[in-house]
């Protein structure tokens, strides 16, 4: 036994591991109220233009899938650090996070094209709630692909030291939680928003 | 220097005595302080000690000192609204105008809540919950140093319209819309009020991280869930609220800011808005507040009453069982904020119910503290007339909220002066004494001395007196027709002499604070005298008492295993007589991150107020430079050597 009480490894993984839960739950009740202020200001469009005007599906639908291919190779990206596979980690990575830019790319695409027609969040309650919920979830992949970029930097000065592990880890976890917070966009807003009510 | 002073009346628009007095105030007291220091040659102290600690009792004593000055800030913009309604309600005009008698009502709310019931509350907890956990520190040291420095943002934003001039929000304390929209609202006071609440909201949220995990995964070996004290308890009660409705708070905040800064539509009148959506959101996050703050207040009692009645906690599974369904209870009950404004007689009716049920868990908890002290050795010390005077006050507050929540009652009083006492009744009767008797309690933990126990009593005794006489007019005023939020009164309406009367309790409730104050400083002078050496000066129960006062940085030495509920009670029956030896500790180092990244959201804030974007933008990059700087240091952690430990532990007479 060691002469020095530290905290060991495994109490210090465990502990940020279920802290950073504990945060994503948090932002589960971000965008809990978001939806809320979504689901009660949908229909007030002002006369303005509702979803079923508005909505592209094929085009959200593309942007879905990219995004689920990215979390799905997320999940190799969380593999190959398990297996401490250097060379496959940082492929992944980066491929989770170009895919991440491109689903980005149309986001904002979307959102020019929607302001350059005239429909802006200041035109209704019901754009600017959908802008800033669709929007508030294209900040996190934003700032997960920040993330994702500091931990290849990491990688490469730091190898596999225990605590970039642990990033590793918790940047899959968040990237799935921004995958499930998507799919609830594509549900109630873009799937039920293109209805003809 | 007269013309620096005259500029910044100039600033503020005109040269009301009021404002110029605040600015004198604040500048003169930052200026001062800082003298101060530098003559005492004391900023390396502070900068390695304080600024840049990670050590939470560090870090507890900075919030409170915080939390005290606003405290002070706080009174002043209480005594100003009393004195104003006393000279109103009898004809007189008295010296603040509409806008500004609205501008303070909304000051003193925020401050009390968020910097200063919030700041004691996360103070104790800093200070209290690792030791009695039996932890060496929290889950996350910079993490908490962070919010440390967010609150103190928030701070600093909501002073700052005092000195640059310019207007305060005028909205009352949760600025309902369309009132704070930039149609009815559109000086940048709205904004200072959003800023400030938001920086210090998100430092709250990641406290509420931080300590959640610590209580779920830093207790010592042995201590399961039914072992902990019971203050840990209600402080994890506490947090789980601070989960789930901080967040609520920061959305809605946002989508106000996003309202106001970019033409949005989500609480306007016009374009579709519906104001009513904000009401709930706030609500959905203001009712669990109060609760958040109220808990601990609760813990403290139950451990004051234990170790002052020299028994062991009456119902300890009962208690745990209560604090869960008020942590529960209190997140279904929002809707009871408004009653009246149209939800229908059946949507009012759960809820009223709902918030009557609260009652129940609230009395299963009064019962226990009276159980524990029947035929206990009760010994009537300061902190124990902080729990007389709350179990009284608290229950009158209690039964006037079970009156609040029938929905047909409450269509009577609703926005009436009854409302004002009986919040003030849970807050003052409640949060305050709460934290009072807690920071009486936990003062020679916290300092290595006690506070003088007869300038307690005396200024226990005027708080409980002043705050019946300053309240119960309140709510005869409320029952007699008096609307709230009114600096001036009708003369015939004849509510001069309750206003009077008031006044003449806000006086008494003065004259505690002023003793509070010089026992503090009589208690600082003689600490010698009062000096606790033994580090257990109540004959405590649970593991805070078993270390020195104050605690070292490190808390424990040695991290035993917990047997029982009382463990150091029980420790203290059979001294264990085994010689240990040592081992270095490592501790996490300071770091001045936490306030670099204060210092950048405060420039942010102020840049969002006043629509500088690019100083919002180049903020928002710097801070999270920082960040990466953070993430990226490995060199974070400093070793304690045994034989300092050794020299530390031998030097009281512990065990």
């Amino acid at each position: 036994m060691s002469n020095t009480d530290r905290e060991d490894e495994q109490m210090r993984e465990e502990k940020t591991t279920f802290g950073f839960w504990v945060y994503l739950m948090t932002d589960c009740m971000l965008f809990a109220g978001l939806f809320a202020t979504y689901a009660v200001l949908r229909n007030n469009t002002y006369g303005g233009p509702s979803g079923f005007e508005l909505f592209n599906q094929k085009f959200v639908l593309t942007e879905t899938l990219i995004l689920l291919t990215s979390s799905f190779i997320c999940g190799l990206v969380v593999i190959s650090a398990r297996k401490k596979d250097m060379d496959r980690l940082v492929r992944y990575l980066a491929i989770t996070g170009l895919l991440g830019v491109i689903f980005l790319g149309m986001e904002i695409y979307e959102f020019r094209s929607l302001i350059n027609e005239g429909n802006s969040w200041a035109t209704s309650a019901f754009l600017s709630s959908f802008f800033v919920l669709v929007g508030t979830h294209g900040l996190h992949v934003f700032v997960g692909i920040v993330w994702m970029l500091l931990l290849q930097w990491q990688l490469l000065f730091k190898g596999f030291k225990p605590i970039v592990l642990t990033r590793v880890k918790l940047f899959g976890m968040f990237w799935h939680f921004l995958d499930v917070v998507w799919i609830f966009i594509f549900t109630f807003v873009y799937l039920l928003g293109g209805l003809k009510l | 220097m007269l013309g620096l002073l005259t500029n910044f009346a100039h600033l503020s628009g005109k040269t009301d005595p009021v404002i110029l007095g605040a600015q004198i105030a604040l500048i003169g007291g930052i200026i001062a302080v800082a003298l101060v220091i530098t003559i005492l040659g004391r900023w390396r102290w502070l900068w390695y000690e304080w600024l840049t600690s990670l050590n939470p009792k560090r870090i507890g004593v900075m919030y409170l000192i915080v939390a005290f000055l606003m405290l002070l800030r706080g009174a002043v913009d209480a005594f100003m609204l009393r004195l104003q309604q006393t000279i109103g309600s009898g004809g007189g005009e008295g010296f603040l105008d509409a806008n500004h008698f609205q501008q303070v009502f909304t000051a003193h709310g925020t401050l009390m809540i968020f910097f200063v019931a919030m700041g004691l509350m996360f103070g104790i907890i800093n200070l209290i919950l690792p030791l009695q956990i039996g932890s060496r520190d929290v889950a996350f040291p910079f993490l908490n140093s962070l919010s440390f420095w967010l609150y103190l943002v928030g701070v600093g934003i909501i002073n700052t319209h005092l000195i640059v001039g310019g207007e305060f929000a005028a909205t009352g304390w949760l600025a309902y819309p369309p009132l704070s929209g930039i149609e009815y609202s559109p000086g940048p006071g709205v904004d200072y009020w959003i800023w400030s609440v938001q920086i210090a909201g998100i430092g709250s949220l990641l406290s509420g991280v931080n300590f959640f995990t610590t209580i779920l995964k830093l207790r010592r070996k042995g201590m399961t869930l039914m072992r902990m004290p019971i203050f840990a308890w209600s402080v994890l009660g506490s947090m789980t609220l601070v989960l789930f409705t901080f967040p609520i708070l920061t959305v809605a905040l946002a989508l106000l800011a996003l309202d106001r800064t970019f033409a949005m539509h989500f609480f306007t009148s016009s374009f579709g808005g519906n104001p009513m959506m904000y009401i709930n959101l706030i609500w959905a996050w203001g009712h669990p507040e109060v609760y958040i703050l109220i808990l601990p207040a609760f813990g403290i009692f139950s451990e004051i009453v234990a170790t002052f009645s020299k028994k062991r906690l009456f119902g300890y599974t009962s208690m745990v069982w209560a604090i869960i369904a008020i942590t529960f209870l209190s997140y279904i009950v929002w809707l009871h904020h408004f009653f009246t404004m149209g939800a229908g007689a059946n949507v009012n009716a759960f809820f009223g119910i709902a918030t009557m049920v609260i009652a129940i868990p609230t009395g299963v908890k009064v019962f226990n503290w009276l159980f524990t002290m029947y035929k206990g050795r009760v010994r009537m010390s300061q902190s124990m007339i902080w729990f007389i005077g709350f179990l009284f006050t608290f229950t009158l507050g209690g039964m006037t909220g079970v009156i609040l929540s029938i929905p047909p009652a409450d269509f009577q009083l609703h926005n009436s002066l009854f409302l004002v006492a009986h919040f003030h009744n849970m807050v003052i009767g409640g949060v305050v004494f709460g934290y009072m008797a807690g920071l009486t309690y936990w003062f020679p933990k916290m300092f290595g001395f006690k506070l003088h126990e007869g300038l307690g009593k005396a200024a226990a005794w005027s708080w409980i007196i002043g705050f019946l006489v300053a309240f119960i007019p309140i709510y005869m005023l409320g029952l007699m027709g008096g609307t709230r939020r009114f600096e001036k009164f009708d003369p015939s309406l004849g509510y001069h002499p309750l206003f009077v009367v008031a006044g003449i309790g806000v006086v008494i409730i003065g004259i505690g604070v002023v003793l509070q104050v010089t026992q503090l400083i009589y208690s600082i002078l003689n600490n010698k005298k009062l000096a606790d050496k033994t580090g257990d000066p109540w004959d405590g129960r649970t593991l805070e008492w078993s270390v020195s006062s104050p605690a070292p940085e490190y808390n424990f030495a040695r991290l035993d295993e917990v047997n029982y509920r009382d463990e150091y009670w029980e420790r203290k029956k059979t001294p264990a007589a085994d010689l240990v030896k040592y081992k270095d500790i490592e501790i996490p180092k300071g770091s001045p991150i936490g306030m670099f990244i204060g210092i950048f959201a405060y420039l942010f804030a102020m840049a969002v107020i006043w629509h500088i974007a690019w100083i919002a933008a180049l903020s928002i990059v710097i801070i999270s430079a920082f960040v990466v700087a953070r993430l990226n240091d490995d060199d974070i952690v400093k070793t304690i050597k045994a034989s300092q430990i050794e020299k530390i532990e031998s030097s009281y007479g512990g065990m």
